[in-house]
This record gives structure tokens, sequence and C-alpha cells, in this order.
């Protein structure tokens, strides 16, 4: 249970965010979630409403939101772009397996909203 | 309601967690490295190999992670090492808080090498930093020798690399050329040591890379 672990990690966060900023509760959470960085976005909602549960006043009914990013793959032999999920690892220009990753791994909080 | 802005990543308390960790080690003058592998990649021979035969030099303590039983520390204690057992409770991985936990219920007076014998899956436990100070992956050959296409931020986020069950090599399509090819196209500083700690094959200069990251660590503190 990944998204397990990935709650937990955004709650403590969180949590020091908050005694930082004098909140007391956070209506709502964005993360950014890459394509391909392995989040199951059911599973992890699932977590976070359990959690939400179990973690106190400041998460009371705190609704988590996902913004999907994209993953973008790079080829350095022709130098171009392309989507990730629909070509993997060899790029559909040219044939090449000399590719990276640009984005689309990520997992960030990016904002949320409290008082 | 207002709207706080973050873009900290969802590891950020946990490396946190992880850089104290390493302060913590580093006042206590222990170095701690962190196994990981798939399961029965043989981490537990690999790690009774290299008790018995550093026994004379360092003193090794082990912490075993897993989902649930007792059987790997079972194993380390017969050799007469301090080990202790930790339950991960169902997660897949460990972090640097729950190896905190861990290190604070073992008595590391006269401990000089702690190994974490992390939970077996090739995906999670690479996101996760545990506080060590060297990242240690396990590939043993009868996994196959295209671990590193389908697993590769495993392969580098590691130091080092053993790969394991070297005594299998001519029962299985292993090249170990290709192997090395495609770890070092992933990860070029990676250290390599190909092994049988059934037949001590290869030991010697796993061991000699161990002592010499547990002096720098130590010496350094």
């Amino acid at each position: 249970m990944h998204e397990l672990g990935i709650v937990t990690h955004v709650m403590k966060t969180l949590t020091d965010v908050a005694a930082e900023n004098e909140l007391t509760r956070i209506g709502s959470v964005t993360l950014e979630v890459g394509e391909v960085s392995g989040v199951i976005h059911e599973q992890i909602l699932d977590c976070w409403d359990y959690m939400c549960t179990k973690r106190g006043p400041l998460f009371t009914g705190c609704k988590l939101i996902l913004d999907t990013i994209p993953a973008v793959t790079y080829c350095s032999s022709c130098e171009k772009t392309y989507p990730t999920v629909q070509y993997g690892r060899t790029c559909p220009h040219c044939g090449s397996g000399e590719t990276w990753l640009l984005e689309g791994n990520q997992c960030t909080i990016k904002e949320i909203e409290a008082e | 309601m207002k709207i706080l802005e973050l873009k900290e990543t969802f590891t950020a308390s946990n490396d946190l967690d992880a850089e104290e960790l390493r302060t913590y080690l580093k006042e206590k003058s222990v170095i701690l490295f962190n196994l990981m592998s798939a399961p029965g990649s043989g981490k537990t021979t690999l790690l009774s190999r290299v008790i018995t035969d550093l026994k004379e030099k360092v003193n090794i303590a082990v912490m075993e992670a897993d989902i649930a039983s007792a059987v790997d520390a079972e194993r380390i204690e017969a050799l007469g090492a301090q080990a202790v057992q930790v339950h991960t409770d169902g997660m897949c991985h460990m972090d640097a808080g729950m190896t905190r936990e861990g290190l604070l219920s073992m008595d590391l007076t006269s401990t000089d090498i702690v190994f974490l014998e992390n939970v077996g899956n090739l995906i999670c436990p690479a996101e996760y930093d545990t506080g060590a100070v060297k990242n240690i992956m396990i590939l043993s050959v009868p996994e196959g020798d295209d671990k590193p296409l389908k697993y590769p931020l495993m392969f580098r986020e590691s130091d080092a690399l053993v790969i394991t069950k070297t005594d299998a090599l001519p029962y299985f399509n292993f090249d170990m050329g290709k192997v090395i090819e495609r770890v070092r196209k992933l990860n070029p500083t990676i250290k390599i040591f190909p092994v049988s700690a059934k037949k001590g094959g290869g030991m010697a200069a796993f061991e000699a890379w161990l002592l010499e990251e547990t002096k720098v660590w130590v010496t350094h503190a």
C-alpha cells in the first residue's frame, strides 16, 4: 500500500505547515500527480478519506484534488519530445532508444485551501 | 478560506527525517546500509556471510523489515549478531521515521555497522530515503538480466549493486556483460559486485568496500 504511505507523509507536511501558519482547518489539498508516478488515483482518494477521519480536526472533511501532469519524454537522438504513455521508451519520430523522461513522474503538494 | 501555494514534494517531510537520522548516526559513529531487492534474492544469506566473514573486524547489527513474521531476524541472531525485527504493517517500504524507531530500539554503543533489510520490493523502497548512508541493491542471477530495464529507479538510487547467486550462472540465460552495461547507463558511478554468498566468490571485494565506506563515514564524524 504505497498510497497510504504517501498520504501519511503529505499529512505530516501539512500538519507542520498548519502549525507555522496558525491554521485550524484545511478545506482542500491539491496534489500534482505525474502520469507515470505510479500513484493510483482511486487508492489515494480512499486512503485520504480514511486518514482524514483519523487525524483530528485539522483534516475533518478535507477534500483531496488530484491534478494529473502529462508525461513527456525527450529523445536525445532527434531532439524532439513525445507523449510517454503512448510510445514508451522508443522515440516515435526516429526509433531511437536514447530517451529521457522530462516530466510526469512528479508528486508534489501544489496548494491548500485553509483557515 | 485562503489559498497557500506549497510546491513541496510528497516526500519532503521524510527527507527531513532522513537528514536528521544521518546526523544522529554520525554522532553515534554508526554507518547504516539500506539493502533493497526483490523477495528471494538472497539478502539474508548475503548478510549471514558478511557477518561471519567480518566478525573479527567490525560489530554488525541488522534491522529486518517485513510486512509480517520474524524468520529473517532469527537467522541473523543465530549467528550471534544483534537483530531487531520491524513490522511495516502492510506498508510496502520503510521510511525514515520507521527506521528511526527501529534504531532507537537497538543498543548501538559498540555497533559499527547496521544493515537495514528493506521490504522485498523493487519499486517503492527506492522512492523513500530511509536515512541510510549508502544504498545497496541486490539482484540475483535467477531474476534475469532485464531488471535494470524494468525497475530503473532502484538502480539509479543505489550506490552499490551486488549480483548474487553467481554460482547459478551456468543454469540461467543471464548475460553479465549486458547487465553491467544496462546498469552503467542508468548510473555511471555505481559499484558492481558479482558474488556467490554460498561459495564465497567475489565476497572479498564487496566486504572491502563495506569496510572502506564504514571507515570514511566514522572518521569524518
